[in-house]
């Protein structure tokens, strides 16, 4: 019975309250009347709350953000729960998202494990060994400059290189294959690096030695730390650094779960629309952590204002901006002559059929009210 | 997870399906637009590479929304 009315209304209103409907139904018992007074009532409601044609969406995104936004902090970073990961976090975030940023300054990945590696501990010194980035200073007992012999003298930790899974005979080798400035010579376990290149004397000297500190042994570039967390009886592992596509190649990793903050490199790798999803989730998460309520559909429209042209675009100048028909409307946010000079030396036309160059000439807008005269036009074309 | 991971099965990736010609027909009879107008994907996207999409093609997208439930929005191949 009260299933026909269900569907009936199935597709008039949103499928999220459709749910609440349908849980408050459990509880109470209502008449085929009462039920269906319940549907015409909410219809009602929701054909009243939604935006009408003509509504100016933009400005009142732009002001839901502002308010709130001068309540945010503008401390950059914080140390977020235990786990000891610097995040960027605040207004500093916000702006970093919204203007598209190539990087993020904190980029951070959560990894998830593929079963039964996200349940059991001892694999996961292995799987963090494969992940986080080794570089040779990290498993340095000493190094040292020979003035005497003008070479770089320096012993590798075999302790350390245990507890990593490294190969010492590896690393020497990878050493030698990355530096093709030097000559590299063991000895006892201790190495030697000579400069090919004598001329280079002292400073030579100097950038050898931190040349050699800064040799990549293993690992994925770019993740400098990994810290394993608990999540609901599932182990996480937090990488500061952001390198998708290499993290996707671990076998141990559950690819379809593992996100990042880096919304190029989602783009890249996932697609736009999961760019466009990650924006909105990190801006969502910038702004529940801050303790305030911005409405979801205000991030979700910039989001979708973002990604609209298959690729981000920051809300900036050589973003969005740049996208807009209207060289007036162009001008009027940054950088104005440099706009119209290059419109006149174009030629280009203004069909002044959006708000700001109609503000700027004084007509009046298309907006709200201003909007219905277009329908009138239309049916005087229809008695044609 | 190979190199080759597939990236329609991540859980940010909604699903991507290409239009017949009688539905992109359909679909701008209905709001009145050409497909230029519509929001734009690259060729190269990752999201439809299975799609095999050329430019023009107008790409349905099955997008999770937190306010209506489920929400369909289309994209235009383009170049790059």
């Amino acid at each position: 019975m009260s299933e026909e009315i269900i569907k009936k209304y199935e597709g008039k209103i949103p499928a999220p309250m459709m749910e609440e409907v349908k849980l408050a139904l459990k509880e109470k018992k209502l008449t085929k009347t009462q039920l269906e007074t319940v549907f015409t009532r909410l219809e009602e409601k929701y054909r009243n709350a939604r935006i009408q044609p003509g509504e100016a969406i933009g400005i009142i995104t732009a002001e839901s953000f502002g308010e709130p936004g001068t309540q945010m902090t503008l401390r950059t970073f914080h140390f977020a729960g235990v786990a000891e990961v610097n995040v960027t976090l605040g207004l500093p975030r916000l702006i970093e998202i919204f203007d598209a940023r190539k990087e993020p300054s904190t980029p951070l990945m959560i990894i998830h494990l593929n079963k039964p590696y996200n349940k059991e501990e001892k694999h996961l010194e292995k799987i963090i060994a494969q992940i986080k980035e080794i570089r040779v200073y990290e498993i340095l007992n000493e190094v040292s400059i020979n003035l005497l012999r003008l070479q770089v003298e320096f012993v590798l930790n075999k302790k350390r290189m245990k507890e990593l899974g490294i190969v010492e005979e590896e690393t020497a080798k990878i050493i030698k294959d990355s530096l093709k400035t030097a000559e590299i010579t063991e000895k006892d376990g201790r190495y030697t690096a000579s400069p090919k290149n004598k001329e280079a004397g002292l400073p030579g000297l100097y950038t050898l030695k931190e040349k050699i500190k800064e040799v990549k042994i293993k690992g994925i570039d770019g993740i400098q730390e990994v810290i394993p967390k608990m999540d609901n009886n599932e182990i996480l592992l937090l990488a500061s650094g952001s390198n998708l596509k290499e993290v996707f190649k671990i076998a141990e990793v559950d690819a379809s779960n593992t996100i990042t903050n880096n919304i190029f490199e989602v783009a890249k790798n996932l697609g736009i629309e999961a760019a466009r999803e990650t924006i909105i989730a990190e801006a969502s998460k910038v702004i529940s952590e801050q303790g305030l309520d911005i409405d979801i559909r205000h991030i979700m429209f910039i989001a979708d204002l973002m990604t609209v042209r298959g690729e981000i675009k920051g809300v900036t100048r050589s973003g969005i901006t740049e996208e807009k028909e209207s060289v007036l409307a162009r001008a009027s946010f940054e950088t104005p002559i440099k706009h119209l000079i290059n419109a006149s030396l174009t030629g280009e036309v203004d069909y002044l059929n959006s708000v700001v160059e109609n503000v700027m000439i004084n007509q009046p807008i298309p907006l709200g009210t201003g909007l219905p005269s277009l329908i009138t036009k239309l049916s005087k074309e229809k008695k044609k | 997870m190979d190199a080759s991971f597939d990236v329609t099965k991540h859980t940010l990736v909604p699903k991507h399906s290409k239009l017949t010609v009688e539905q992109v027909t359909k679909l701008i009879g209905e709001y009145n637009i050409s497909i230029e107008q519509l929001p734009r994907i690259l060729k190269s996207d990752p999201a439809i590479k299975t799609l095999d999409p050329e430019v023009g093609d107008v790409i349905e997208i099955e997008r999770k929304s937190p306010t209506i439930g489920k929400a369909k929005y289309y994209r235009m191949v383009m170049n790059g």
